[in-house]
């Protein structure tokens, strides 16, 4: 193995500052003392309790639906895959902000299906399922592009053994597939839960903003550090950096392998 | 390899290139950066001779806590004025504008909202600005006035997020300040709210002490001030100081 050059390691290192020293300003203002009564103050709970029900809300829709999604586009070889993937991967890149404006006019109650869906009484916007909604639609791409990585990676040679041992299509799925890529099916819910959790942009956008209903953690955030209330963002923000970092840690074999 | 590091040092060039001309450009008799409260946008834009950054008044002075490069602040209350004066971080502000509230509809007001009081109507759907901004807190004060309490299906996190919801047809109604109304043009209809149950908004401006173009910047304040300033304002809906 070659090692790099001198020259590398400074920039390295000017790297890994760029990502921990944002997070030192962050432990640096924390007012320690005031860490529980922070944490016991009913608002943080309701965004706490909130943020938890959306986003795991949130991830379930994007197992459900992510897994037909990267069964069909490990396996299947149709024109136009590689443009259904640019679509389904486009939420990883493209401004949260910008997915909520476009959630607000399809499903808003103006919206190009929205308006509809207001005629027979469902209303998006404002209410939890907006929430659910927004964040799956930004974390849902996580789960999508870990589980299909993994469908390539599986030995096809043990699934035609099976078939050929009289398995149906099901079958063979759920005994044989599944099984093999179970890792990378929990590594790819946890990384989509954890971008769901910290979700902000289209949630705010297409849901709005009320404690209880739509006012996820990142929000609760944002709005107690634009009232001055610095505190008690930080406090809760450690929260949120506390869970992602143990997500990342947990996953990091895993999460790396599957990419 | 080489072609990538080669552009990769192109890009640094670049950028640290348009970082110096930015900093040549700033000192002097440069624009000042001004922070305003959302309800200015229009009326500050129509003014011009300055960068602008419109927010929610408590978000900018945040942002000036935190040391964010303002030069110029005007805020839509005094309450948020008053924490960058006691911090003393701003000169003397002086006031330079009012505003009073107005309930906002959909164009041509198709819930036949008459008054604060339809505002608690089953059915109707109602947002509001968080009560940490200006107009969040000022829609509180006309609605004790007025005896109504209002479920809000969202608490937005500055006016012109407010209005927007009702623009788009997400909200049936609002309240924001006279001067949005107005600025929303054919989008919105607005619903004047009695003297006795209105309040009015007062608009402060001050010079930032850590500005580093005290010039410009007090010769905005200036503007802001002058008979020219005040007629653009007043044009936008806004009362005079």
């Amino acid at each position: 193995m070659t090692r790099p050059p001198r020259a590398v390691y400074p920039l390295a290192a000017l790297a890994v500052a760029l990502f921990a020293v944002p997070l030192l300003g962050l432990l640096w203002r924390a007012p320690w003392s005031a860490v529980w009564d922070q944490l016991a103050d009913p608002d943080a709970r309701t965004a706490l309790r909130l943020s938890l029900v959306t986003s795991l809300s949130a991830t379930v829709l994007a197992v459900v639906l992510g897994i037909p999604l990267a069964w069909v586009q490990a396996r299947v070889d149709y024109p136009g895959r590689s443009v259904v993937r640019a679509l389904t991967t486009l939420p990883m890149v493209l401004p949260p902000v910008v997915g909520g404006i476009a959630l607000l006019l399809a499903l808003g109650r103006r919206g190009l299906i929205g308006q509809h869906l207001d005629k027979v009484g469902v209303n998006l916007p404002f209410h939890l399922p907006g929430a659910v909604l927004a964040e799956a639609f930004v974390a849902m791409p996580f789960f999508v592009l870990t589980v299909e990585a993994a469908l390539r990676s599986v030995d096809t040679r043990l699934e035609d053994a099976a078939r050929t041992l009289g398995a149906s299509p099901w079958r063979v799925f759920w005994r044989v597939t599944l099984p093999l890529v179970r890792p990378s099916v929990i590594a790819g819910a946890v990384l989509c839960w954890a971008r769901a959790l910290g979700e902000f942009g289209a949630t705010i956008t297409f849901a709005g903003n009320l404690a209880g209903h739509t006012q996820t953690l990142p929000l609760f955030v944002y709005v107690k550090l634009e009232s001055g209330d610095t505190g008690s963002a930080i406090v809760l923000s450690l929260v949120l950096l506390l869970v992602s970092l143990a997500v990342l840690v947990a996953l990091r074999d895993r999460w790396m392998k599957a990419l | 390899m080489r072609r990538l590091m080669l552009a990769a040092v192109l890009v640094l060039v670049v950028a640290v290139g348009c970082g110096t001309t930015d900093g040549t450009a700033t000192t002097g008799a440069a624009r000042p950066t001004v922070f305003g409260a959302a309800s200015l946008t229009e009326a500050f834009t129509d003014l011009g001779g300055a960068t602008f950054t419109f927010a929610g008044s408590s978000a900018l002075v945040t942002q000036i806590q935190q040391g964010a490069p303002a030069d110029v602040f005007a805020s839509a209350d005094e309450t948020n004025m008053q924490k960058l004066v006691d911090a003393g971080l701003v000169e003397t502000p002086k006031v330079f504008a009012h505003n009073t509230l107005e309930i906002v509809t959909g164009s041509g007001n198709p819930k036949r909202i008459t008054g604060l009081a339809d505002l608690d109507r089953a059915g109707l759907i109602v947002v509001l600005a968080d009560p940490s901004v200006p107009v969040g807190r000022y829609s509180q004060q006309v609605l004790t006035k007025a005896g109504v309490t209002v479920k809000p299906r969202s608490l937005e996190l500055d006016v012109k997020a407010a209005l927007t919801k009702v623009t788009t047809g997400e909200a049936d109604a609002s309240i924001v300040y006279a001067s949005d109304v107005a600025a929303a043009g054919n989008d919105a209809t607005g619903v004047e709210i009695p003297n006795d149950q209105n309040v009015t908004a007062t608009y402060p401006i001050a010079v930032v002490k850590a500005t580093a173009h005290r010039t410009s910047a007090e010769a905005f304040v200036q503007k802001v001030l002058s008979t020219r300033g005040q007629a653009a304002l007043q044009r936008r809906g806004f009362l005079p100081a």
